[in-house]
C-alpha cells in the first residue's frame, strides 16, 4: 500500500522558502497569490493490504522521524 | 581530561575540534557512529558539519545512529555534551536540547566572524566569560534559524539556559539568521548539554581571526 506522509511547517513558523517563491511567483506576474507555503511529501510503500494499518504506522514514522513536531505538521494520505 | 569527539559520515570539523581541543591540553578521540562505549571520555563533542548529508532535516538521521543512543545516556548521568552548529542541530533533533532549527530567514549560508553577547555564564562552558561579554566567532550555516515554543523559552529564560545572542561589535542585537531573540547557543536545564551554532574552534588562533573561542573551550576545564 502507497502512503504519502505531507510535512509542512506550521502555522506561525516563518516560511522563508515559501517566501521565495512566493516573490518570484509575483516577479512572473501572478500578482493574486497571497501566500506560498513549502513542504515535502515522502512516499512509503507499505508491504501491507490492511489501510487502517498502514496509517497507523504511517503515522508512527511521521511521528518519530518524518516530522519535527516543534516546528512541523503533517498530514497522511492514502495513495492507493 | 579525554574529549571524544563524534564522526557521523558527513562530519567535516572534526578535525578543527580535535585539534582545538588538544591546543588547550585535552586527550582526545575520535569516535566513530557505530561506536557503543563511551565511558573513557570525560566530555563528548558533536562536531560541525552536515551529517548524513543533512536528509529529512539536519541532524534528523544522525539520532539514529548508534553512537546518539550512547551520548543520550551519557548526558542522562551528567556527563558534559558539546554540540557545535551541526552537532547543536543533531542535539536538538535527539531532544537532548529544547527547540528546532530552521532554515535561515534570507536563505543564506551565513559563513563569517560574527559577534556574540555571553547573556549567561552560570555553567561550565562559559564560565571564564562575564555576563555581557562580547565574544567574535565564525558561523557557517544554513540552518541556524532557532524556533521554540514561548512557554519553553520563557522556562529557559528563568533556568539560566540561554547563553549566547547575537550582536553586533558594541554588543546591540544583531540577527544574522531569523532565530528567535537572536539566540546563537543554549544549554538543558542540568547544564551538561550545550548548544551553539557558532564555531568556537575556528578562534584559536589570532592568525586565523581570533581567539575568543580559547576562553569558552576553556571553561571545560576548569
Amino acid at each position: 500500500m502507497k502512503i504519502a506522509v505531507n510535512v509542512h511547517l506550521k502555522k506561525g513558523v516563518l516560511d522563508p522558502q515559501g517566501k521565495a517563491v512566493l516573490h518570484a511567483l509575483e516577479t512572473l506576474g501572478f500578482d493574486d497569490v497571497k501566500d506560498v507555503r513549502v513542504g515535502k511529501q515522502i512516499l512509503i510503500d507499505i508491504n501491507t493490504t490492511n489501510k487502517e494499518k498502514a496509517i497507523e504506522v504511517a503515522k508512527k514514522m511521521a511521528d518519530e522521524l518524518l516530522a519535527n513536531p516543534v516546528i512541523e505538521n503533517y498530514e497522511i494520505e492514502v495513495k492507493e | 581530561m579525554k574529549v571524544g569527539v563524534i564522526v557521523f559520515p558527513g562530519t567535516n570539523c572534526d578535525r578543527d575540534t580535535k585539534w582545538a581541543f588538544e591546543k588547550i591540553g585535552a586527550k582526545v578521540d575520535f569516535v566513530w557512529h557505530t561506536e557503543h562505549s563511551l565511558k573513557e571520555y570525560d566530555i563528548i563533542v558533536l562536531p560541525g558539519g552536515f551529517s548524513y548529508g543533512d536528509y529529512l532535516r539536519s541532524g534528523a538521521i544522525a539520532r539514529f545512529s548508534p553512537v546518539m543512543q550512547n551520548v543520550a545516556e551519557f548526558a542522562k548521568k551528567g556527563g558534559y555534551v558539546l554540540g557545535i552548529c551541526n552537532g547543536f542541530q543533531i542535539l536538538l533533533e535527539s531532544h537532548l536540547l529544547p527547540g528546532a532549527m530552521t532554515r535561515n530567514e534570507n536563505l543564506h549560508f551565513i559563513s563569517k566572524f560574527h559577534h556574540l553577547k555571553v547573556i549567561d555564564n552560570n555553567n561550565k562552558f562559559l564560565q571564564n566569560l562575564n555576563v555581557n561579554d562580547i565574544v567574535n566567532i565564525p558561523i557557517a550555516h544554513a540552518e541556524g534559524n532557532y524556533k521554540v515554543d514561548d512557554n519553553t523559552l520563557k522556562e529557559m529564560y528563568d533556568n539560566g539556559q540561554v547563553l549566547l545572542k547575537y550582536c553586533d561589535e558594541n554588543g546591540n542585537e544583531l540577527n544574522p539568521n531569523g532565530s528567535v531573540d537572536s539566540i546563537a547557543g543554549i544549554c538543558n536545564k542540568e547544564k551538561n548539554v550545550f548548544g551553539l551554532m557558532p564555531h568556537p574552534e575556528r578562534a584559536m588562533e589570532s592568525i586565523l581571526g581570533g581567539i575568543d573561542g580559547i576562553k569558552m573551550i576553556e571553561g571545560f576545564f576548569k
